[in-house]
């Protein structure tokens, strides 16, 4: 039969012989063993030093009593242990991360499931409660007859969350290898959906989130984040870790972290990070980051225009990189002045043997670095742009700027 | 030889022109900073002075002249030391308040403490409600019509306003309360009596002065400020680096409350005191009262303040309180949602505008229990809260070094106790006294 952890709190147990033990007052699960199982009961008996139930010394259990299969003798004495999950004081009221979801959530109830084997009872924790029934069990529970209660409860709409799918949140990381809690099921989410999560973390929790993911999803996740937190974590993360995941990001993402930074740390940071990567995020910061030239991202695709489609095809084969992105290649003259840009899918039509100056888009469009956003924006409106070349003085496409750099301005604004 | 005299001194002109350009940057630096971070600690405070606070600062001028003002360094101070806990709580753990009762005390405390919330809070809508009625009354306006008017109004700027928006129309609307100036200097106060008297405490043992003492504090401190004030701070973002700026926020936000009020009382006493119409209860009667003794404009900017009081707080209290609740009790909220997915949040922040609205509108509506009832309300539920917060406040598992000091601590402990006392004998005065009590 399911069981409620609420209905459980309080239970009163007895030992083999029929004596009157003491009362469940907490209950834990030892991950490290088994992730569902409920391992160890806590037994309180008034001044008495309380006692631990281990689960293979139970022989029933119900909302009204617990029956050990052993003598209280058997029992051990209650020790703390930070490897074992308290489920009233680490799981009941607090927020988990509901990892099918999408979302932050909090406890309200937990619900339980009898295992029988040959001469005991296991408690296994199946869904997490975090809707009405849970908190009208809550409420009532020892001042409503528990009947009254189970029966409240099914007329009210559910909200359960499978244990699998529940993703903790602790931000000791000491504790968090003992509980053997792993962000894996984290990593797999979009960027965008653990970036909305984590803003609704409290600043020590974002940042062991942000601590334990492998830098390349961190980096996904801190540019999309809100600017401010993003600040917050970075000046908190230890230089090198911030380093590492500066340099996963895009450089224009990177400058714009790095700007928001005191002159001191972002200093620290560039001088942790490669020198080549280093270089192109110091001359970033260099623009305001209201103009084309702050917008802009200094990595591009570019191919000489009279090179034919089948040569760029092999080039971009040979690349160790991925272009999911990639929907304009910038064209370069002889002189390596920008001569235009032509989109991928004009490239995916053309002829093995086409030149790609035959390709390119009219009119010729590029800003200087200077250009103030309203001018980008204008731009990609006028002519439907999804990317735009920023050049310089002598006409020397420096970066481009994509339309969802655009977008998330726009929308910023 | 000269030359280099000439290139040594525009040189050196050069260096203190870029130290100077340094300096203001670093100036500039630290405002936008401050700037970044202000908000929540100016638009609370004034909330407080909504159309209960105006109406009992009104009676104090009334009757009693300058004599109460120097209640109002002391009171700044205690506002002070409360809401500076919750925004230090609320910056450290980047949680709410009934987020942090929730985890810390469990489900049924947390379910208390928000359904008296709820209905508290409802009273207090009612009585911004009533404020807008009386004070577009003045204004030859229908209540029937100026009420589902302001309803509707803040109904859309929270549906439609995202949060900067939102805190941009409330900080100007903490502007407005300046007008409360202009009809003090219209009222040709005694500037010299009223700062003397706002310095040297003047403590009297009659039974109506001490009940008055004890209704301005009473009306200043509202429980549900520090849930609203901890929870704008999360949702700025503040982080703990910003501590700082986020107490000078508070700092700022209690000193112009008391001006605020300050000014209040001085018009009140400079006018209905002087000119023995003592028995005034409430802001919009001393409006009308202004009019013939300080001129028209006096009394027009005073029906203004109360105007632009009661919309403000009207704003504020149902969302909050919708947030608050949904918040503690593990429900979806917030106006990024949409209603199907908070449909708990949506419907409490729909009842709260719409009763409390409704109720004013009702013909034979007791108002005046109503008031009573959230002045009440208010007092049985500040100590609860204060309590709370004064825990949390010293868990140093949640607050790290930031904990109280042993000096902050006494001071937070006394003033609490010295709030809860005042607010208990005015809630038993409200209750049991047959005098219409100050309203709040």
């Amino acid at each position: 039969m399911e069981l409620y952890a609420t209905e459980l709190m309080g239970v009163k147990t007895y030992d083999v012989q029929g004596n009157y033990v003491g009362r469940v007052r907490e209950f834990f699960i030892e991950p490290a063993e088994a992730p569902n199982r409920i391992s160890h009961f806590l037994l309180s008996r008034g001044h008495f030093q309380p006692l631990v139930a281990k689960h293979d010394q139970i022989a029933s259990i119900s909302s009204e009593k617990m029956q050990l299969n052993v003598s209280e003798r058997a029992l051990e004495l209650y020790q703390p242990n930070e490897s074992w999950l308290a489920v009233q004081k680490d799981l009941l009221d607090q927020q988990i991360i509901d990892t099918r979801g999408r979302k932050v959530v909090r406890v309200n109830d937990l619900d339980l499931t009898q295992l029988r084997t040959n001469g005991n009872v296991e408690l296994r924790l199946t869904q997490v409660d975090v809707g009405l029934p849970g908190a009208v069990r809550r409420l009532l529970q020892g001042v409503v007859p528990w009947a009254v209660v189970r029966k409240l409860q099914t007329k009210l709409p559910q909200s359960y969350i499978r244990w699998e799918f529940v993703n903790l949140i602790e931000p000791d990381p000491l504790r968090r290898v003992k509980l053997r809690i792993t962000h894996e099921k984290l990593e797999d989410l979009h960027p965008a959906d653990l970036a909305e999560i984590m803003e609704e973390l409290s600043a020590s929790e974002r940042q062991s989130i942000i601590a334990s993911l492998d830098e390349e999803t961190a980096a996904a996740v801190l540019g999309e984040l809100d600017a401010r937190l993003t600040t917050q974590i970075v000046e908190e993360l230890d230089p090198e870790k911030a380093a590492d995941i500066l340099e996963e990001m895009a450089p224009d993402a990177a400058a714009d972290v790095l700007a928001d930074l005191s002159k001191e740390t972002s200093e620290e940071l560039l001088h942790e990070m490669p020198g080549r990567e280093a270089e192109e995020v110091r001359e970033l910061m260099e623009f305001d980051a209201a103009t084309a030239g702050g917008m802009m991202n200094p990595e591009f695709v570019f191919v000489s225009e009279s090179s034919t489609r089948e040569e760029v095809l092999e080039w971009l084969r040979k690349q160790d990189q991925s272009f999911d992105q990639l929907d304009t290649i910038v064209l370069l003259d002889s002189k390596a002045q920008y001569s235009g840009a032509v989109p991928v899918v004009r490239i995916l039509l053309a002829g093995p043997e086409d030149r790609m100056d035959t390709l390119k888009m009219e009119p010729l469009l590029s800003l200087p670095p200077e250009a103030g956003e309203k001018e980008v924006f204008q731009c990609f409106d006028k002519y439907n742009l999804r990317m735009l070349t920023v050049v310089d003085k002598e006409n020397r496409p420096i970066g481009t700027i994509a339309v969802d750099d655009v977008v998330s301005r726009l929308v910023k604004n | 030889m000269n030359w280099a005299i000439l290139k040594s001194g525009i040189e050196s002109a050069q260096t203190r022109g870029a130290d100077l350009q340094r300096r203001l940057r670093g100036l500039r630096r630290r405002l936008l900073l401050l700037l970044a971070v202000v908000g929540p600690g100016l638009i609370t405070s004034n909330v407080d002075n909504d159309a209960g606070g105006i109406s009992v600062y009104t009676q104090a001028g009334a009757q009693y002249g300058y004599t109460l003002l120097w209640s109002l360094i002391p009171m700044t101070i205690a506002l002070y030391v409360t809401e500076e806990m919750c925004a230090r709580m609320g910056v450290v753990t980047g949680k709410g308040l009934s987020d942090l009762i929730r985890e810390e005390f469990g489900f049924r405390p947390t379910f208390f403490v928000m359904i008296t919330g709820f209905f508290v809070d409802l009273a207090n809508v009612v009585a911004e409600f009533a404020g807008v009625a009386a004070a577009m009354e003045i204004f030859h306006v229908s209540k029937y019509i100026a009420v589902p008017i302001a309803a509707m109004l803040v109904w859309i700027l929270v549906i439609r306003g995202t949060y900067r928006q939102v805190e941009v129309i409330f900080l100007f609307a903490c502007v407005l309360y300046l007008s409360y100036v202009f009809s003090a200097v219209l009222a040709k106060p005694e500037w010299l009596d009223a700062a003397k008297h706002t310095v040297i405490p003047n403590l009297r043992a009659d039974s109506g002065y001490l009940l008055m003492l004890t209704a301005l504090v009473g009306t200043t401190i509202a429980p549900w400020q520090f849930f609203y004030l901890q929870a704008s701070f999360v949702e700025k973002k503040v982080g703990p680096r910003q501590y700082r700026q986020a107490r000078a926020d508070v700092i700022f936000g209690s000193i112009s409350c008391m001006v605020v009020v300050f000014f209040i009382i001085v018009c009140t006493a400079a006018t209905l005191y002087v000119h023995n119409q003592r028995d005034i209860t409430d802001a919009a009667l001393a409006a009308q009262a202004l009019i013939p003794l300080a001129g028209k404009w006096a009394g027009t900017l005073f029906a203004f303040g109360l105007l632009n009081a009661s919309l403000f707080a009207a704003s504020i209290l149902p969302l909050s309180t919708a947030h608050v609740i949904c918040e503690g009790l593990g429900f979806e909220a917030g106006l990024d949602h949409k209603f199907k997915e908070a449909r708990i949040f949506y419907w409490l922040y729909t009842v709260l505008i719409v009763a409390g609205a409704g109720v004013v509108l009702l013909p034979r509506a007791p108002l005046w229990k109503i008031l009573i009832f959230s002045q009440v309300g208010n007092g049985i539920w500040l100590p609860v809260v204060v309590i709370f917060i004064l825990l949390l406040v010293n868990r140093r598992d949640l607050m790290g070094e930031y904990v109280n000091t042993l000096t902050f601590n006494i001071v937070a402990w006394v003033t609490a106790i010295a709030m809860i006392v005042l607010t208990l004998i005015l809630t038993y005065t409200s209750l049991f006294q047959q005098a219409p009590p100050p309203a709040g």
